[in-house]
């Protein structure tokens, strides 16, 4: 954790130093690089997956197969259509399907006898979808950055997400929810054992990154207010490749910058191509139908097995004592070399 | 094999998690908990040309002078064959949603039980091996070099894994960490690194046809002897076909089934069942093997035990295969063994019950159908007549083994038959059924003498399910369909809930099954007397069936009660 948090610090660093001795155009142009590693590593990490072929069908079954007519099938868990699954699919993205069947184990004691219990646990599944969900919202409204005008879709969101009508400029309740996700995530991390323990500095730096972002993104809004349109006016120039004034620009807003950057160039690196490989994991994407449609593998070996005739050579005698039937009748008495069969 | 401490005893001597990180643990390698290392010649004779002779305790395990190249190779070799394993490696988050789902995790508290860490083991050398970051940042990265003493923690942790899929249910990705394992072992396999009891097994399939070595005439001899025992209980003689060709359907069990106490009485069942029916089967000595010890460590292996079922059925003419009551058997049939040996020989067909008519459209490509679907559909249509008062005495849950269940859906048709077979059925509580069924805690080959602690460790998630159903409702008996859980259940059940008894789904149903001309039927198919038994036919009238009829599907339960 150490590790990550100094990872983190330093990039706060690099952001604040950045603007403040005047490097802002090599920081404006950061998020252009980082953009391009962004698209550049993802198509290509997505491309190394698929590289490889899916040899066996192996969907995880999570409910009642498709068998006899009177038995419901369980349609979304155990998909047997390609409709069906991309259902399946849609439910994992969309809703963390899986993570809403979590349960939590505990270990108690019955009358003096140690158990386990289970419980359903739905936190997780709670704060993971409001942090991710957030996520979206939020990176949708900074389409308005890159936009002019300003798509109705976008301002609809806006207005949706602004809906409490508190502060000026208006709260945005993304803006909360994404902390309170993150924030979950970070102190579950943090204090369960199971998780603390299996946590590594990717897994804490993803976490301090993400709450940088939204920590300075949202600094920028409530606090040191940054001048929007400059920013815009910042962001498009950027876009278009023409020169850009940082006239009126704090450091806030190139800190925000520079940890936007880290993220989208380190993602493809990361486990947050979790979100690329939601898609192709082989245990949720493949129909439940495995004995009803044969599935091919393109590096199936050739079948090499013990044949029938070879087993027969072997056990010929006794089996024809034991009144087995036989392709081909032990000779009497006399050997002669009965190597074939086969 | 050291001695087991008593329940309570296990369960106090569960350690802490460790105070430092889990790349800092060397994994311990101590009696108990390791399974015996697979004899070079059995290795050799399967054409792995690395087996040679090493002990798990010593240092040094003798391996091949260039293994770490070996291991290199093989998992490259993997990652271009397998996108489960890349995607697998690449999108865990480390969420933890998986870490308490495995039963062996529950039962041990050993942090490398956890799936998440268990795939860890892997994944940190993939990352050294394959990844940027890894290369260049090393631990901070999560990434390590492998050394002797990584394939030590590997030999060990993934022999802790049945391959259950349990963790693969909850993750948000799927990430299913049976499919690491068996990629695991298949390395370590070209190391010579392999358990006796999975390896010796497989050698046996090869050559004789079926896991325990039973040669033709030999298992001829032991289904005569089961014969005599249906004929000693029914009155019935019953003469299988073996090995013959032209009839419609060739029947493949695991054989377990006929070989052990308590498959033997299933596999009884199945012959009464297949006989009062009239089927047009045979049973084979060369396929005598529905499970595949294979598919625990090799997917080449798995393939080659598998091919002989399509073999024989070409050979013999069948139409269609049915297969006896299995679960990793039914993990190869159901998800691997079209695509490993299809497509089918031209003589299979699409398998139809002839009794019912059915069509079987679940299994239009494999051509196997299991024993519960085709039961399920007779009882469904009224073929059968069956008298449940005879397992009266018996108050059962059902416990649905992972394969069927994870890899395949079969939750409700061996429902239906118990239903149907047996008047008392209680479910065990939610989150430890269905889908979410917790493993035997001896699956994938662990099934062995001298891991018994882990065993019963990793059993202890349903034995403590079962051990609430027992309390709670007087349950005195556990049904599945699965070989291994025949024999892996009733140690677990004797250590936890000693009270209850684990059989085979046939067995209830030959219990209940009403033959045609059988003699009144006093004994179960263990041969002990039936508390309920038949009336006697015709003469002394009145005398019983009142208490069979209404009282009895009570009166269990009231006699535990008072
Ligand atoms: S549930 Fe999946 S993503 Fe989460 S820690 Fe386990 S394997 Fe990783
Ligand atoms: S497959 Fe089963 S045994 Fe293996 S790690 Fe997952 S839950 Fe544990």
């Amino acid at each position: 954790m150490t590790i990550a948090l100094v990872a983190t610090l330093l990039i706060l660093i690099v952001g604040w130093g950045g603007s403040m001795i005047g490097l802002q155009g090599v920081l404006g142009a950061l998020p252009l690089a980082a953009l391009a590693v962004f698209i550049v590593g993802f198509v290509w990490r997505v491309v190394y997956w698929a590289k490889s072929p899916v040899p066996f069908a192996i969907p995880t079954v999570g409910g009642q197969q498709r068998s006899l007519d009177w038995i419901k099938p369980s349609r979304l868990d155990a998909p047997w259509t390609t409709a069906a699954v991309v259902g399946r699919m849609a439910l994992e993205v969309l809703t963390f399907r899986s993570l809403f069947r979590n349960t939590a184990a505990e270990r108690t004691t019955i009358n003096g006898v140690p158990r386990l219990t289970y419980y359903s646990s739905k936190w997780l599944w709670v704060f993971a979808l409001l942090f991710h969900y957030s996520m979206l919202v939020i990176v949708v409204r900074h389409a308005r950055f890159f936009l002019e005008p300003v798509p109705v879709c976008i301002q609809v969101i806006e207005f949706l997400d602004g809906v409490m009508q508190v502060g000026h400029p208006r709260f945005y309740l993304t803006d909360a929810f994404i902390l309170a996700g993150l924030g979950f995530l970070f102190l579950r991390r943090l204090y369960t054992e199971k998780l603390r323990y299996i946590s590594q500095p990717a897994d804490w730096f993803a976490l301090f990154l993400l709450i940088c972002v939204a920590g300075s993104g949202i600094c920028m809004r409530y606090v040191d207010k940054v001048d929007i349109a400059q920013a815009k006016v910042f962001i498009m120039g950027l876009f278009t490749f023409s020169s850009v004034s940082t006239e009126g620009l704090s450091p806030i807003f190139f800190i925000h910058l520079t940890f936007v950057s880290v993220l989208l160039a380190y993602f493809p690196f990361s486990k947050l191509m979790h979100m690329g490989g939601v898609f192709m994991s082989p245990t949720r994407n493949m129909k439940v139908n495995t004995r009803e449609e044969r599935h091919v593998n393109p590096w199936n070996p050739p079948k090499k097995f013990h044949t029938y005739a070879e087993y027969e050579d072997d056990f010929r005698d006794a089996m024809a004592e034991a009144g087995l039937p036989l392709e081909k009748q032990p000779e009497p008495a006399t050997e002669t070399g009965n190597g074939a069969g086969a | 094999m050291p001695k087991m401490p008593t329940p309570a005893e296990l369960l106090a001597a569960t350690p802490a998690f460790p105070a430092k990180g889990w790349m800092d643990v060397k994994s311990e390698i101590r009696p108990g908990n390791y399974c015996y290392p697979a004899k070079p010649d059995t290795l050799l004779g399967l054409g792995f040309k690395r087996a040679h002779a090493w002990a798990p305790e010593d240092q040094d395990w003798n391996l091949p002078a260039n293994w770490e190249d070996i291991m290199y190779n093989a998992l490259k070799e993997r990652l271009d064959k397998h996108r489960s394993l890349k995607v697998f490696m690449d999108v865990c988050v480390r969420c933890g949603a998986c870490a308490d789902k495995c039963h062996f995790f529950l039962g041990t508290n050993d942090p490398k039980n956890m799936p998440v860490l268990r795939a860890e083991l892997l994944r940190s050398v993939y990352r050294k091996d394959f990844t940027l970051a890894g290369r260049l940042l090393g631990k901070v990265a999560g990434a390590r070099r492998l050394d002797a003493g990584i394939i030590k923690e590997w030999y060990s942790y993934f022999y802790q894994c049945s391959e259950c899929r349990r963790c693969s249910l909850y993750c948000p990705y799927g990430i299913d960490t049976a499919e690491l394992t068996v990629l695991v072992r298949e390395m370590l396999l070209e190391l010579g690194l392999a358990s006796n009891w999975i390896m010796d097994p497989v050698s046996n399939c090869n050559r004789t046809g079926n896991h325990l070595g039973i040669q033709p005439h030999a298992m001829k001899e032991i289904v005569e002897f089961l014969c005599d025992d249906i004929e000693t209980i029914t009155g019935i003689r019953i003469d299988p076909p073996f090995n013959e060709k032209g009839h419609e359907i060739l029947f493949i069990t695991p054989s377990g089934d006929y070989f052990a106490d308590p498959g033997i009485y299933t596999f009884m069942g199945y012959l009464m069942l297949f006989h009062e029916l009239g089927l047009d089967y045979t049973l084979s000595t060369y396929a005598s093997e529905g499970g595949n010890f294979g598919s625990f460590v090799s997917f080449d292996v798995a393939k080659k035990l598998n091919a002989k079922m399509y073999a024989e059925a070409e050979r013999l003419g069948s139409k269609w295969i049915l297969g006896g009551e299995c679960g990793h058997m039914w993990r190869v049939v159901n998800q691997y063994m079209a695509t490993y040996n299809g497509p089918t020989p031209p003589n299979l067909e699409q398998p139809v019950s002839p009794i019912t008519g059915t069509v079987f459209k679940n299994a239009a490509a494999t051509k196997m159908v299991h024993i519960a679907e085709f039961t399920a559909d007779l009882i469904h249509h009224d073929k059968l007549n069956l008298r449940p008062e005879r397992n009266n005495h018996i108050i059962t849950t059902w416990h649905d083994s992972c394969n069927p269940a994870r890899g395949m859906g079969l939750l409700e048709e061996p429902r239906a038959v118990l239903r149907a077979v047996c008047n008392n059925f209680v479910e065990m509580p939610e989150h430890t059924i269905r889908e979410e069924t917790f493993c035997c805690g001896s699956g994938s080959g662990l099934n062995t003498e001298e891991i018994m602690d882990i065993r019963m460790r990793g059993g202890f998630p349903r034995a403590n399910a079962l051990r609430y159903v027992a309390d709670k409702h007087n349950v005195n008996w556990m049904a599945c369909v699965c070989a291994l859980d025949r024999a892996a259940l009733p140690p677990l059940t004797e250590y936890w809930v000693p009270e209850v008894t684990v059989s085979g789904l046939h067995e209830l149903v030959a219990n209940a099954l009403v033959m045609k001309g059988e003699i009144p039927r006093t004994m179960d198919m263990r041969q002990e007397d039936l508390p309920f038994p038949d009336p006697e036919p015709e003469e002394p009238e009145t005398q019983e069936p009142e208490e069979i009829g209404t009282g009895a599907a009570t009166e269990p339960k009231s006699e535990e009660d008072a």
